[in-house]
């Protein structure tokens, strides 16, 4: 027993050897052992970029085994899902999988990011990293929405209608640009194709490169520290080791991430309440609209506000208005760390904190709203 | 100048105007609406009516001046035709509605074949041979001042409305008490499958009273006719049943039909112990044992493949139903499940062909996919557990190594 330790000790050690011999893996092992993270009262925050990180990575292996069997096309769309969760070996589970992790990424991303705005850890020198989270915010939300379309049922054609009729609105390009997005005036097969290649290769590409720049950035900087920690002394901040502490504790809640993710999608692989993806019927573009067309959950603060803004707000479109605040709003929220100069200097910004908590409340109300008032 | 000519121009256009509301002077309304009553006077009610709306006006049917105010003048006016009587009304009606020119101005879609069906009628031909006025005539049924489209919800002869028109005269005992035909006819058919689906759940396609009788030339269907009529809707059936022994057998022995086995006004839902041997199967009624033929015997070989079946496609629905209310994809068996109830309907309309061998062979492929659906839902129960299981494994595996994890974790950290 202890023979044949010692010989697979050994042969890890001739491996790590073979390796290090090639590229230097003492030296990326040395640096990462200098790595510290801060230990506070909010340090759980710390670990929701890695849970996005994690479910990203189930997307992309769930996303590739569905991939074998799916055919994009109005006529094979719908038949081809359905044949994935009736017929192949654990289709059904992949695809639940696969819709889970999606909701569940949503959703850490959005912890991750309203935490990184309420710890101001977006303040300089960290700018590029918060712009670059911004950039997969957006990627990961196009994800959701081309991937809504994809298995081309009839609540995702009529919610896809809908979604990219808001395009269409806008002054100027707005009809060009819906044009593109739908591969013609209408939602068609053609739509398929473009959702389907979207989602399956373009937002995948572009998602690694900004990824890796924003893992990068992450590496070379370290976690950001709470503002309160520039004027505490050195003794009373504690750290705690990047490799192995932390590489370790990330492991661990990304096992209790997957042992969620398990549960729900064997109990729940349809979804279950406002998170839910039934297959139910084949998108028929004759058949009248149901009666409840409603995106997907994080689209519904965006959706329902639409919704209740006026026919017009003095004297623009009110949907038009609607998407010119969300603009600007989306901007001012990209841009806060070269707007809030407060947090630059290391001190909080009310204003940017009221700003904040705006924005979440209004988000959290408008998404009720929008389940409450359907 | 440019003054002058605007001061022309309305002078122009109020002049036309001026006419043109002349021309258009209903003096009919202005006096009867003064003196009639707002809820029963043919003045008010006319607003909903057909003609009126097709831009006729009272002296379209009534005739007279309309722009005269004196009431004498109007009946010693051009063409005064005044209010016709009982026996008047459908040559009244028929003017109009008997000219195909006049019809194609304003309603090419109808026919103009009316009057002449009503003389075929029942109720023509008493009204016209025998003077008696109790026989319906077409104000009975489409009303006098508020007559409307048989498509619009209001009017009389809309089916919804239609089975009470009729009602009106033929379930009131008094007024038919000369004739010698029943009066619960009505009652009998919103009892009846029919009655149900057209007046509780309002199903546009069921048939009414006009369907089977029609309407202008309506009559009692003949004995002879009556599979014609029923077939019209009941196609297949009428197919099966016309190649059937017991065409020729009704036949022989002036049996209606449909109405033998299904009744006419009363045709209540047939289930399945309509067809047998024995109580209560309608076949006892004319077969027996010993009346030479093999009807009893057919009989009830069709019924026990019917009967098969239908225990088949219960025990598959049911648990089908136990499948699905464990959440489990079941698209592929639910459609299986319909193909099952097709065949049962399928083999249920071929027993109108009375040939025990096709009604076996039906019900026999019906069987096969029941079994198949049952074998299926106990797989897919089996993988319901499967599942839960495997997900128990699995949690438990990881629930270790998180422990395990977080053991190395704190020992390190020590």
């Amino acid at each position: 027993m202890a023979a044949s330790s010692s010989s697979s000790g050994g042969l890890s050690l001739q491996l790590y050897q073979w390796l290090d011999e090639r590229f230097k893996l003492d030296t990326v092992i040395e640096y990462m052992k200098g790595k510290v993270v801060p230990v506070h009262s909010h340090s759980l925050f710390y670990y929701f970029g890695g849970i996005s990180l994690f479910l990203f990575i189930v997307q992309v292996l769930t996303g590739i085994l569905l991939l074998m069997y799916y055919r994009p096309g109005a006529d094979s769309a719908f038949e081809s899902v359905r044949f994935i969760i009736s017929n192949v070996s654990f289709g059904w589970l992949i695809r639940s999988l696969h819709s889970w992790s999606a909701n569940l990424m949503v959703f850490a991303v959005f912890i991750h990011m309203f935490s990184v705005y309420f710890t101001s850890a977006y303040r300089k020198p960290r700018e590029l990293t918060w712009l670059s989270g911004m950039a997969l915010l957006g990627l990961t939300m196009a994800f959701g929405f081309s991937g809504y379309l994809l298995p081309w049922n009839e609540l995702a054609f009529f919610a896809t209608r809908v979604g990219t009729g808001v395009a269409g609105v806008m002054p100027g390009l707005g009809e060009q640009v819906l044009i593109i997005m739908r591969g013609g005036e209408e939602v068609t097969g053609a739509t398929i194709g473009r959702f389907f290649a979207l989602h399956v290769a373009i937002l995948p590409g572009i998602t690694v490169l900004v990824l890796s720049a924003h893992l990068l950035f992450l590496q070379r900087q370290g976690m950001s520290e709470p503002l309160d920690w520039a004027n505490k002394p050195e003794s009373d901040k504690r750290y705690q080791k990047f490799f192995p502490n932390f590489l370790l504790r990330d492991l661990l809640v990304w096992l209790i991430v997957l042992n969620i993710l398990a549960v729900l999608a064997v109990l729940f692989p349809d979804g279950i309440g406002a998170v839910h993806w039934p297959l139910g019927a084949k998108a028929d573009p004759f058949a009248p609209p149901p009666a409840v067309i409603r995106p997907e959950w994080y689209f519904m603060f965006t959706f329902q506000a639409l919704k209740m803004l006026p026919a017009h707000v003095w004297l623009i479109e009110g949907e038009l208005f609607g998407i010119g605040v969300f603009t600007i709003g989306g901007l001012i929220w990209a841009l806060v760390p070269y707007l809030n100069r407060k947090s630059a200097k290391g001190q909080p910004s009310k204003l940017f904190t009221a700003f904040g908590v705006f924005v979440l409340t209004f988000v959290i109300v408008m998404t009720a709203l929008g389940y409450i008032l359907e | 100048m440019k003054n002058i000519r605007l001061l022309l121009l309305l002078l122009v256009v109020l002049t036309a105007s001026a006419a043109l509301t002349t021309a258009q002077i209903n003096n009919c309304l202005t006096c009867h609406q003064d003196f009639e009553d707002e809820e029963t006077g043919p003045s008010h009610l006319i607003v909903r009516d057909i003609h009126i709306q097709k831009g006729l006006g009272c002296a379209d049917c009534h005739g007279g001046d309309p722009s005269l105010e004196d009431m004498d003048e109007v009946r010693e006016s051009r063409d005064w035709r005044g209010v016709p009587s009982h026996l008047e009304v459908p040559d009244f009606c028929s003017r109009c509605h008997g000219s195909a020119s006049y019809m194609h101005e304003h309603n090419p879609s109808l026919p103009t074949d009316q009057l002449a069906k009503y003389r075929t009628s029942i109720h023509g031909q008493r009204l016209f041979s025998n003077k008696d006025t109790k026989m319906a005539n077409c104000i009975s049924c489409h009303g006098t001042h508020q007559i409307g489209s048989a498509r619009t919800p209001h009017s009389t002869t809309h089916p919804l409305n239609l089975a009470q028109t009729c009602a009106n005269c033929h379930a009131d005992a008094e007024h038919m008490a000369d004739y010698d035909i029943p009066t619960d006819q009505f009652e009998k058919y919103r009892q009846s499958v029919h009655g149900k689906a057209l007046l509780e759940r309002k199903d546009l396609g069921a048939p009414v009273c006009n369907d089977c009788h029609g309407n202008h030339g309506a009559a009692p269907p003949g004995v002879a006719s009556l599979s014609f009529v029923c077939g019209n809707c009941h196609a297949i059936e009428a197919e099966l049943f016309n190649a059937s022994p017991h065409r020729t057998a009704f036949e022989e022995n002036d049996f209606p039909m449909c109405e033998t086995c299904h009744s006419n006004h009363l045709i209540e839902q047939p289930f399945d112990k309509m067809l047998g041997a024995a109580e209560p199967a309608l076949c006892i009624n004319c077969h027996a044992e010993d009346d030479g033929t093999r009807g009893l015997a057919t009989a009830a070989a069709m019924s026990q493949a019917v009967e098969k079946l239908a225990t088949a496609y219960d025990e598959a629905r049911t648990s089908l139903e136990d499948v699905i209310a464990r959440g489990m994809m079941t698209t592929d068996e639910e459609f299986r499940l319909k193909e099952v109830q097709q065949l049962l309907v399928a083999t249920r309309r071929q027993t109108h062909a009375v040939a025990a061998d096709t009604v076996d062979s039906i019900a026999e492929a019906g069987y096969r996919k029941a079994n198949e659906v049952r074998t299926n839902s106990a797989a897919l129960v089996d993988e319901y557990y499967f599942r839960r299981k495997g997900l128990g494994l699995a949690t438990l595996f990881i629930t270790v190594l998180v422990v395990a994890l977080w053991v190395y974790i704190r020992r390190i950290e020590k």
